[in-house]
């Protein structure tokens, strides 16, 4: 459904990737591991659209789409819960929900009502500002306002960082509804047993390349050591 | 293999001889030329000061004022104090322009700091507005209709005898040399004293500062001071060129000469068309300037409407300036202020790049 | 009873300065661009106002309500061509810009319409009055009074009741964030800057029917604009209706003293607010 070829992208002077080839299948979970700086969320920004770069870099559905600005990637069915959550802290819990779906593609599973559903907290906390939230619910609110349009590949880029371990498996535990609805997901991990123990397939970054890739069942642990710290063991 | 770090470049060393030629020229320009080219040159030099001033709080310390006028008025009105009220010669007297000037920046910066970025430089013309109503109020020289200095003071001017004498010219005629020698010196004053600034790690800070203030923090340079310092050295010479301007004049009125179109829309427009932010841009800048105001000023409205124009053109396709276009073409830089490193002696990487990566 | 009087005169008047104050607060607060050929926009908008009840015949505010969609698609257009262009972390680019325009606007209709004085014909409007008991207020100022809390009143609706409104304060937040979201900041801000001039026409309408107006006078107005945004608080609309009625009320003030004194007292209002509250008297929480 997505594919990246030779994807590069700088900051400047700075080169943050060299040449990504990545795939992701309709429905399909992928996890990105890889160690702080690796380009992990430079890569996630490539594909949503926050970082330019070469139209045919990133191909959906055979459209490239690599110089595509984010909100024409997204009114493709390509939302992204970004690093940080980055709420609108202008914004009420439920106006972010709603300001995600001010692109509503079709009428598909996630309104308002389903997304509360999924995240009970998030109905008694609606009016509140949304930065007023703890950080899990903020994370949901992300999630959730990611939902809103009903996307058919969802990025995530760290959505378990700075957690408590409870809040992460609260969070972690409506990944499988929203595989339910048939739509991707990627997972940006540092966590790599919670990344491998949902994802069907995972590449794992260093430095801007990808070390190492493959179906997660394939994957060892002492590969993935390697892959992640570079040493050639 | 040795590195060392400088900021000399073939051109600017071939630039710092030219430049010695030039002043060497300039000072003995009044035995030969025109009074109409010493006029203009006049004009080019005092303007050249002022937008060089406007570039360094601006181009390189982000403080985007838009009161320059303020000086400049309250330099000029200095100046005619001391001169009708106290019975100066006009030339000192130009120094009590800058004294007025500067202490006219400590409450404007008082004021104008508290304000966030862009609000800034409204805030700065506030406080040009009151200064010029206040001015307009101070009826000994003239309130709102302004005055002219006496014929008593303008005849005897220290030293105008001296060049008349020295030329053979007409004491008008010998006025105008010295107000161009005075234009000259402060012109090349001003330039030296803001290269050797921006050379300095004060100068990199400021530079910094413009960019992050946490960055200027790191140098290790209180930004906050750093700011104030150069907002009223800047202020304080815009003071002494606006009492220059006005020695020369002779005429004052508050309108004129708090005038934001003369003191700060054409300084702004000379330094974004020449290139905002390096020392050539104000030179080139001046030059196209006074171009267009000796073949176009008599089209009147419609030249200042086409200067807007121009400006608002120069933004969007050339941001860096004519001089910004010209040097990232050629990759010459006359007053070069970034430091390069240099390897056994030959010079690394484009002269324009800041930081390189060193691998 | 003449204080009485000069104070109510300058809360009055503080409305027309709340009507010039609030566009330019709009702008600010969604894109942080402080336009400063603000001012001039309103003299263009009271000279094509003008042209418009001189073509037309129609009364001043049928005649606003014409120009309002033309105003509206040129501020549109300015912000999609021009200042969209410019705006970025770097500040200087798009206050140059703006500049650049204020001269070019004024010197462009002082040849289109000359230097002469002009105002906007309103009838028997213009010297109607009501008795209040203690003082008698002009009909005029008072219609610009309720003009202005009536378009703040509605800015308010649009940015807290629409989704509109939502977008512009999300936008504001964190344009990259919204565009995540689908939003295009870019047609927001146009949007924004073509609302901004919806009010700005509103602004022109009082200000030429007014008073006489010329091309020279959009900087003043783009000052005292500036004065009340700072004063009510960078962001608050209902702010500039207060950081307006100071600056009003202060004038009057001033002028009652001695006439030449009027603009000077306002200024002087303005830099004692900045000296006690910097961030102004109703500052937004988050920033
Ligand atoms: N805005 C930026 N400007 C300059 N360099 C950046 C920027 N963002 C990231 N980088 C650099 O790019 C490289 C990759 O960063 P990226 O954020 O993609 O890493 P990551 O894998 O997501 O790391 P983390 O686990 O810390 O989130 C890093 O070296 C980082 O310093
Ligand atoms: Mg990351």
């Amino acid at each position: 459904m997505l594919e990246t070829h030779s994807l590069t992208a700088s900051y400047g002077q700075f080169k943050a990737l060299f040449g990504i080839d990545l795939t992701i299948g309709a429905g399909e979970c992928v996890a990105i591991i890889g160690a702080n700086g690796a380009g992990k969320s430079t890569l996630m920004r490539s594909i949503s659209g926050v970082l330019k770069n070469a139209p045919g870099m990133v191909v959906h559905k055979g459209t490239p789409i690599g110089d595509l600005p984010a909100d024409a990637v997204l009114q493709r069915g390509i939302a992204m819960v970004p690093e940080g959550r980055k709420l609108f802290p202008s914004l009420s819990v439920e106006e972010n929900l709603l300001i995600g779906g001010q692109i509503r593609r079709g009428d598909g599973r996630w309104t308002l009502e389903t997304v509360y559903d999924l995240f009970p907290i998030l109905k008694e906390r609606r009016l509140s500002p949304a930065t007023a939230l703890s950080g899990g619910q903020q994370q949901m609110v992300a999630i959730g306002r990611a939902l809103m349009s009903n996307p058919e590949l969802l990025l995530c880029d760290e959505i378990s960082l700075g957690l408590a371990p409870v809040v992460i498996r609260d969070i972690y535990a409506a990944l499988p509804r929203i595989r339910e609805t048939g739509a991707a997901v990627v997972i940006v991990e540092q966590d790599i047993t919670r990344a491998l123990a949902v994802a069907d397939r995972v590449y794992c970054l260093m430095e801007g390349r990808v070390t190492l890739t493959g179906p997660t069942a394939s994957i060892t642990r002492d590969a993935v050591h390697a892959a992640y710290f570079g040493d050639a063991a | 293999m040795q590195v060392t770090v400088t900021t000399r470049t073939r051109a600017s060393t071939v630039a710092g001889f030219v430049a010695l030629g030039l002043i060497a020229l300039g000072l003995i320009l009044p035995a030969f030329a025109s009074r109409s080219l010493i006029q203009d040159l006049f004009f080019i030099l005092t303007m050249l000061t002022l937008a060089q001033l406007w570039n360094l709080i601006a181009g390189y310390g982000g403080m985007v004022s838009v009161g320059q006028q303020a000086f400049v008025g309250i330099g000029a009105y200095a100046m005619f104090a001391g001169v009708i009220l106290w019975g100066w010669d006009p030339v000192p007297a130009i120094l009590l322009g800058g004294v007025a000037a500067f202490l006219l920046a400590i409450p404007m910066a008082f004021f104008a700091f508290r304000l966030q970025g862009a609000y800034f430089a409204i805030g700065t013309w506030v406080i040009a507005e009151v200064t010029r109503l206040v001015i307009a109020q101070w009826k000994t020289l003239g309130g709102g209709t302004g005055t002219s200095l006496p014929r008593e003071a303008t005849s005897d001017i220290i030293g105008v005898a001296t060049i008349a004498e020295l030329f053979g010219l007409r004491d008008a005629a010998a006025r105008d040399v010295l107000a161009y020698w005075l234009a000259l010196a402060l012109a090349v004053g001003t330039m030296a004293a803001i290269y050797a600034l921006l050379r300095s790690r004060n100068g990199l800070a400021l530079t910094a500062l413009r960019d992050n203030d946490n960055a200027a923090r790191s140098v290790g340079v209180d930004a906050g001071r750093l700011k104030w310092l150069v907002f009223l050295a800047a202020a304080a010479m815009t003071g002494l060129v606006g009492a220059l301007i006005y020695m020369q004049t002779a005429r004052i009125s508050p309108d004129a000469a708090f005038s934001v179109t003369s003191w700060t829309a054409y300084v702004i427009f000379i330094v974004v068309i020449g290139g905002i932010g390096r020392l050539e841009g104000p030179i080139v800048g001046v030059l196209v300037f006074w171009g267009l105001q000796t073949a176009f000023s008599d089209y009147g409205s419609w030249y200042l409407l086409a200067l807007g124009l121009i400006a608002i053109a120069v933004m969007l396709f050339a941001p860096r300036g004519l001089w910004g276009l010209f040097a990232s073409r050629t990759g010459i830089a006359l007053f070069p202020v970034q430091r390069r490193l240099v390897t056994s002696g030959l010079v690394t990487g484009q002269p324009n790049t800041q930081r390189e990566e060193v691998t | 009873m003449i204080w009485l009087d000069t104070i109510v005169q300058g809360l009055l008047l503080g409305g027309l300065y709340a009507l010039f104050a609030a566009g330019l607060s709009l702008v600010f607060g969604i894109m942080r661009l402080v336009n400063l050929a603000h001012g001039d926009l309103i003299v263009l908008a009271a000279f094509i106002v003008l042209v418009v009840v001189e073509a037309t015949g129609l009364n001043p505010f049928l005649s606003a309500l014409i120009a309002a969609p033309a105003l509206f698609a040129f501020g549109w257009a300015l912000q999609w061509f021009v200042f969209n262009r410019v705006l970025g972390k770097d500040i200087l680019p798009p206050l140059l810009v703006t500049f650049g325009l204020s001269i070019a606007l004024q010197n462009g209709m002082l040849e289109v319409f000359s230097a002469d004085s002009q105002r906007i014909p309103a009838g028997p409007l213009e010297s109607a009055s009501v008795d209040l008991g203690a003082v008698t207020v002009g009909i005029m100022p008072l219609l610009t009074f309720a003009s202005a809390v009536a378009v703040i009143f509605a800015l308010n609706q649009i940015f807290y009741r629409t989704a509109l409104g939502r977008a512009f304060r999300a936008t504001s937040d964190d344009p990259v964030t919204a565009s995540l979201m689908g939003i295009n900041p870019r047609s927001v801000f146009a949007m924004a800057t073509g609302l901004a001039m919806v009010i700005v026409t509103i602004a022109a309408l009082y200000l030429g029917m007014r008073s006489n107006f010329d091309p020279s006078i959009g900087p003043a107005r783009l000052i005292f604009a500036f004065e009340a945004v700072i004063i009510g608080g960078l962001g608050s609309l209902w702010g500039t209706l207060v950081g307006g009625a100071i600056i009003g009320v202060a004038q009057t003030v001033g002028a009652q003293i001695n006439p030449e004194w009027q603009i000077l007292a306002g200024h002087l209002a303005f830099l004692a607010v900045l000296l006690v509250r910097p961030r102004g008297l109703f500052p937004r929480a988050v920033d």
